[in-house]
């Protein structure tokens, strides 16, 4: 029962990978007990892509990011980063993990480590890079997004938006092959919501591959180059945004849509 | 009298002198009642018709002083056997509370063995588990002239480690599933989140505790004594017998409170800043 994806321009099929696709999930199934939360998804992210996952609360977003960065194993089907199959039971997790960044909901930066520290972890404990490099790219990062000043300070001095950005120059710090977004700005006070999104947009720029989820709809349109309705677990439809949410097909979408604009 | 810029006005000085003879009277309050309470005691025990044979008994300065040189020598047993108590206990009790958190199935056994382990050495009392390897293990063959304050160290280690476990396991626990997730997402092995992420963190929530802990594990040294070891206790002991006089147990007494007194003061200084610290709360 593959899902019946409209406009669905992506192949399918279970031959060989993708070219340029940095990540492909394929026939990719996941139940909690008997609640099948993810029925089937095919979805192919390409370099320098930027996917916005939308969707009802409940409807598998989250659990589909997990899945890809192996925090939740899968039922069936196969997960692809650049074409090798990291679903493989034989595959090296925690090398794996290291290659994707993510970002949660909630800033879940390390409350014990400065900033610094939590930007510079996975360079130093991970990839064996030594301290005074690790910092030093760091400190370069946090310059760049504007926090260069709060690098000796613990995350309960920063406000939630800059505790957010921090976590995600902590995914970002060694150039992962693909940054997954989970509802980064859902936890955020409106007025902080902006400085979140205009990073995510100045990564976008600098040309990192993303698949996100948000319910930032203005913010999808603008920056996502493909959107993709999750709907009970099934891609329902998926295009340009421009496509998708103003001529959506599917009943689902266009009551979402309708939803999501009150 | 002008009110310059920045000057409290007129409601807030009289508010201020208000709540200065407030406190000035609770403070007169509780002085008075403190000193009463301590004349009552300290007269009620002084005119007790044994106090003279009590004091002669208990606080004689002769045998005190006496007695003073052999308990000092014997508290520095004591210290040692807390200091090599204190490192044994913060490995074994980690390693338990690590396996107990385990949550593989694989692990079940060890998981099991680790958790019969704490029930087990919780419930008996510490002076049992000194008799039982105080005299056991010289008993197997094996280390038969290991010093009983080597084996009572070990006893101590034994017993303590399970209740740290238990204090530490509860920390981990406390730590929001979300750092795990955290660490495990950029890379980091299990044993890396755990050394890292997790116990970092659990040691802060449980500081107070563990330091509780310490403070009684001080205490509880002194029972290496009924072993024969001559610590600070087994002195007094001797000195006690010699002299027909229980000062020394006095002097032995205070000694372990004048050594556990700089600690308990920064246990519950680490209290009450961690206490500031919830109250001023924060997004973590
Ligand atoms: N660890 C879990 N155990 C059981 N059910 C879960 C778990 N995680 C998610 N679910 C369920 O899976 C469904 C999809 O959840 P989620 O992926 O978080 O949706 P979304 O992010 O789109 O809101 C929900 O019904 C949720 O209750
Ligand atoms: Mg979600």
């Amino acid at each position: 029962m593959s899902a019946p994806a409209f406009r669905d321009d992506q192949p399918t099929s279970e031959s060989a990978p993708t070219p340029d696709a940095v990540l492909e999930l394929r026939g990719l199934r996941k139940s909690f007990g008997d609640q099948e939360v993810l029925r089937g998804i095919d979805l192919t992210v390409h370099t320098h892509e930027v996917i916005a996952v939308i969707g009802a609360s409940g409807s598998g977003k989250s659990t589909l990011l997990k899945t890809v960065n192996l925090l939740e194993g899968i039922d069936d089907g196969q997960i692809l980063l650049r074409g090798s199959d990291i679903s493989d039971p034989r595959v090296d997790v925690d090398a794996t993990r290291a290659r994707i960044g993510v970002v949660f909901q909630q800033f879940n930066l390390f409350p014990h480590m400065t900033v610094l520290n939590n930007v510079t972890l996975a360079s130093r404990r991970v990839h064996g890079i030594d301290r005074a490099a690790a910092e030093a790219t760091a400190q370069t990062l946090l310059d760049r997004i504007g926090l260069g000043t709060f690098a000796g300070a613990y995350p309960d001095r920063l406000s939630g938006g800059q505790q957010q950005r921090v976590a995600i120059a902590r995914a970002i710090a060694s150039d992962p092959e693909l940054l997954l977004l989970d509802e980064v700005t859902s936890a955020l006070d409106p007025q902080l919501v902006g400085e979140v999104l205009d990073l995510v947009t100045e990564l976008k720029e600098g040309g990192s591959t993303i698949l996100m989820t948000t319910h930032e709809m203005h913010f999808a349109r603008n920056v996502a180059d493909r959107i993709v309705f999750l709907h009970k677990g099934e891609v329902v439809e998926q295009g340009a945004p421009a496509e998708v949410l103003d001529a959506p097909q599917h009943p689902a979408l266009i009551e979402f849509l309708s939803r999501a604009a009150h | 009298m002008t009110a310059a810029v920045g000057a409290p006005s007129e409601l807030e000085v009289e508010r201020r002198l208000y709540r200065r003879q407030r406190g000035r009277r609770s403070l007169i309050a509780s002085i008075a009642s403190t000193v009463v309470v301590v004349a009552i005691v300290y007269f009620g025990v002084v005119n007790t018709p044994g106090w003279a044979s009590v004091q002669q008994s208990f606080f004689d300065p002769k045998t005190a002083a006496d007695s003073f040189p052999s308990i000092l020598l014997g508290l520095w047993l004591n210290v040692r056997i807390l200091f090599f108590a204190a490192i044994g206990v913060a490995v074994f009790g980690t390693l338990l509370a690590v396996v107990r958190g385990l949550q593989n199935p694989v692990f079940f056994p060890l998981r099991m063995l680790a958790t019969g382990y704490t029930d087990l050495f919780r419930g008996l009392p510490l002076i049992i588990v000194l008799y039982l390897v105080g005299f056991g293990i010289p008993g197997l063959g094996v280390f038969p002239r290991l010093p009983y304050a080597v084996l009572g160290t070990v006893a101590i280690i034994l017993t303590y480690s399970s209740y740290i476990a238990e204090v530490l396991r509860a920390g981990m626990e406390a730590v929001h599933p979300s750092q795990r997730l955290a660490a495990r997402s950029l890379g980091l092995t299990h044993a890396k989140t755990l050394r890292l992420v997790v116990l970092p963190q659990a040691l802060r929530k449980v500081t107070p505790a563990l330091m509780n802990d310490f403070v009684s594990m001080q205490k509880d040294v002194g029972l290496v004594s009924i072993l024969g070891a001559i610590d600070a206790v087994r002195s007094a002991q001797i000195a006690s017998q010699e002299t027909y006089n229980f000062t020394p147990y006095v002097v032995a007494g205070l000694l372990f409170v004048v050594i556990s007194l700089p600690l308990i003061r920064v246990t519950d200084a680490i209290a009450r800043r961690q206490q500031r610290r919830e109250q001023i709360g924060g997004a973590v």
